[in-house]
């Protein structure tokens, strides 16, 4: 979630986990990106497999009779959250310093990784643990620490397979069902005396076995967090798994890496988001483990505690004040769930940040529109709404990918070469401007329509029009337009 | 300036005129058990029980003078020979042990022998009804975080007294300057193709005895 998402969201080998963002060539546009995901029929077996049974899950337990006040609730603790950030901030600040913590400042990925780095390096480690964490992926820590020298040993079920089938950070994910998982312990995993068979349960008990003495010999470990309480200084993670628990008790140090909107205001805001998060993440009243703690604790986990708060283009996101709504997310990630877009596409088309209907309002806020994959993330969506019905601090979604469709456009309203789509809407405003030139236009356009058209309809449309055309067929005009008729009778 | 000072500077500017005018928040919810739960559970402690069930844990409910009793029967269905308890566990819970080594978590005990270790057995701060969750502080009867991390198997004794209704009521008593672990059944790897994965790290059973007197 960061930190570990306590839901199932991806399918057991394709957990999205991008490496190093911005490195190399620019990456594709959405719909570029997702041709991959789309011809691996593995993949979208999986997804919808994953997506079907957390419908399931979902309409198993049904809602509690309170959950539209607990929605608005935490719509309202995120917003108060938000509009205060200063100050809660420096208060969370306090609050982690006086408890003996650690607080450090990063306004961008590179300083959040120099950081993190230093903090390994100053432990005197080799070697750390992580659990799932979706900003250290968003500032691709792994590659960082890998520069550095540092052993990254992830500990999600997900990101293992990951990490031991070498996957490319920087490729797409592919799927792996048991089948292909057993194999590939059987093969990397010497420990797994034999090869594990292929039920999840021995696949559990192979990574597990693994896993054990990676955390019996930890010294530093990274998480994420799901929520900083400002007020108390207190770090709150969910997870279903363990290891994050296992991070944040054994090792010496923890690091604890986390976006500054993760900030609640009070301790009291969690007898909400306690409720909300679990429910939405995977339909249960509650996640199999959340811990939280405060600074240090004598004799109990780690003597060393530090949080590392991360910029990264979260305050360009509240400076907009219809996407600073995309802010409140609290990491759920039920809209995904529900997207017809990611059912069938997966994590990996919409970049290292976050994936689904929320990576769309995000990462282009992010990041910026400047460039195509960031861009084409606004549009890859049906406006279907399933998102918003879903959300549990009410994101409304379609809202904020429309008014960011805006805003890519105006980014290229001043480019020295105008868009296709800007030259036609500049060009149909000057024959629309002026009666006489209208009338003309669609006059010669019913002529050249009824022409083209076959049975009364038409099938293709020449040039760029023909995309729009490549899905659907256009009912041929009839032949006099309102305008000639209305004239023709009142003459 | 300091990225710190930068970054404050930066939230300050992003919110301009709406900066620190936080939205009145509506509690509507409920901050107890409604009519309807409370109904199905007849009482909290019957709840409590069927939502930790419903957790895929065991749950047994026992009255008080049956506790060191039940703590011994239980150790023994899991052929436990070596357990580890907190210094402070009350000898009565253990009174009954036959054939089980109980080992005191003073001086610390290291990883490895807790690692080795058949199970632990602990108390609790507060548990909540609604969602079958033990929450531990580290407060008396429950010693470090890492003794229910590492043993095999975790047996909580959870008197009737401490269970609340709700998460809200749980929240309320909690005190977050401790550390907080709350337990809602063993650990699970969910994911599409890894349905009853149980038991991924931490303890692969969680069984917990209900003192009711």
């Amino acid at each position: 979630m960061t930190g570990a998402p306590p839901g199932p969201r991806t399918p057991a080998g394709a957990p999205g986990a991008r490496g190093e963002p911005g490195a190399g060539a620019a990456p594709p546009k959405f719909a570029v990106a997702a041709r991959a995901a789309l011809a691996d029929t593995g993949l979208r077996r999986g997804l919808r497999a994953g997506a079907a049974a957390v419908r399931e899950r979902r309409s198993a337990a049904p809602e509690p009779a309170d959950w539209e006040d607990l929605r608005e609730a935490g719509r309202a603790i995120r917003d108060g959250a938000l509009l205060g950030l200063d100050a809660h901030l420096e208060e969370l600040e306090r609050a982690v310093t006086e408890a003996g913590g650690r607080v450090h400042w990063a306004a961008g990925a590179a300083e959040a990784r120099r950081i993190v780095t230093g903090l390994v390096r100053a432990a005197g480690a080799a070697e750390v643990v992580k659990s799932t964490s979706a900003v250290a992926r968003e500032i691709g820590l792994n590659g960082a620490l890998a520069r550095a020298g540092v052993a990254v040993r992830e500990t999600g079920f997900a990101e293992l397979v990951a990490q031991l089938a070498e996957d490319d950070p920087e490729g797409p994910a592919p799927y792996r069902d048991r089948a292909r998982i057993r194999e590939l312990f059987a093969r990397r995993l010497p420990g797994a005396a034999g090869g594990p068979p292929g039920d999840p349960a021995a696949l559990a008990e192979a990574a597990r076995l693994h896993l054990r003495e990676r955390f019996l010999g930890a010294r530093v470990a990274v998480t994420g967090a799901n929520f900083l309480v400002a007020e108390t200084g207190t770090v709150v993670l969910l997870e279903s798994e363990g290891n994050a628990r296992m991070c944040l008790t054994l090792p010496d140090t923890l690091i604890c890496v986390a976006g500054i909107e993760k900030v609640v205001p009070a301790w009291a805001d969690m007898e909400v988001l306690l409720q909300l998060l679990p429910r939405s993440a995977s339909g249960a009243p509650m996640t199999p483990y959340v811990s939280s703690w405060t600074g240090v604790t004598a004799g109990d986990g780690p003597r060393e505690f530090h949080l590392v708060l991360l910029d990264n283009g979260r305050t360009k996101a509240l400076a907009d004040e219809v996407g600073r709504a995309a802010l409140r997310c609290i990491g759920c990630s039920a809209c995904l769930d529900v997207c017809p877009v990611y059912e069938r596409t997966g994590p990996a088309p919409y970049g290292p940040v976050r994936a689904g209907p929320i990576g769309a309002i995000l990462t282009p806020q992010l990041r910026g529109v400047e460039r195509a994959a960031e861009a084409s993330l606004p549009f890859a969506s049906t406006l279907c709404g399933a998102c918003a019905d879903v959300c549990p601090v009410k994101i409304d979604i379609p809202e904020v990918l429309v008014h960011l469709r805006g805003r890519v456009v105006e980014s290229r309203r001043h480019r020295p070469v105008p868009t296709p789509e800007l030259v036609l809407m500049r060009g149909l405003a000057w024959t629309m401007a002026d009666p006489r030139r209208y009338e003309a236009a669609v006059r010669r356009g019913t002529r050249w329509a009824r022409l083209m058209s076959r049975g009364g309809r038409i099938r293709r449309l020449p040039g760029l029009l023909g995309k729009w055309t490549e899905a659907r067929d256009l009912p041929a005009p009839p032949p006099e337009t309102f305008r000639a008729w209305w004239s023709r009778r009142h003459r | 300036m300091s990225s710190r000072d930068e970054m404050l500077r930066r939230v300050r500017e992003a919110l301009g005129g709406a900066r620190g005018a936080p939205p009145e928040v509506p509690r509507r919810y409920e901050r107890r058990l409604s009519a309807e739960d409370a109904a199905a559970g007849a009482d909290v402690p019957a709840l409590f029980g069927e939502r930790v069930a419903e957790n895929r844990a065991a749950v047994r409910h026992v009255g008080a003078d049956e506790l060191a009793t039940a703590v011994a029967a239980a150790l023994w269905g899991r052929e436990a020979k070596q357990i580890v308890v907190p210094a402070d566990l009350p000898f009565g819970w253990l009174a009954e042990l036959d054939g089980v080594r109980a080992m005191a978590d003073r001086p610390a005990i290291d990883v490895d022998a807790l690692a080795a270790a058949d199970g632990v057995v602990t108390g609790c701060a507060v548990a909540i009804a609604e969602t079958g969750t033990v929450v531990l502080d580290g407060g008396p009867t429950q010693g470090r975080r890492v003794l229910t991390l590492l043993p095999a198997y975790h047996l909580c004794v959870v008197q009737a007294e401490q269970i609340v209704g709700t998460v809200p009521e749980a929240v309320g008593r909690l005190d977050p300057a401790r550390p907080l672990t709350w337990i809602s059944g063993p650990s699970a790897a969910y994911g599409a193709d890894m349905p009853g994965a149980e038991g991924m790290h931490g303890p692969r059973h969680l069984e917990v005895l209900v003192v009711e007197d």
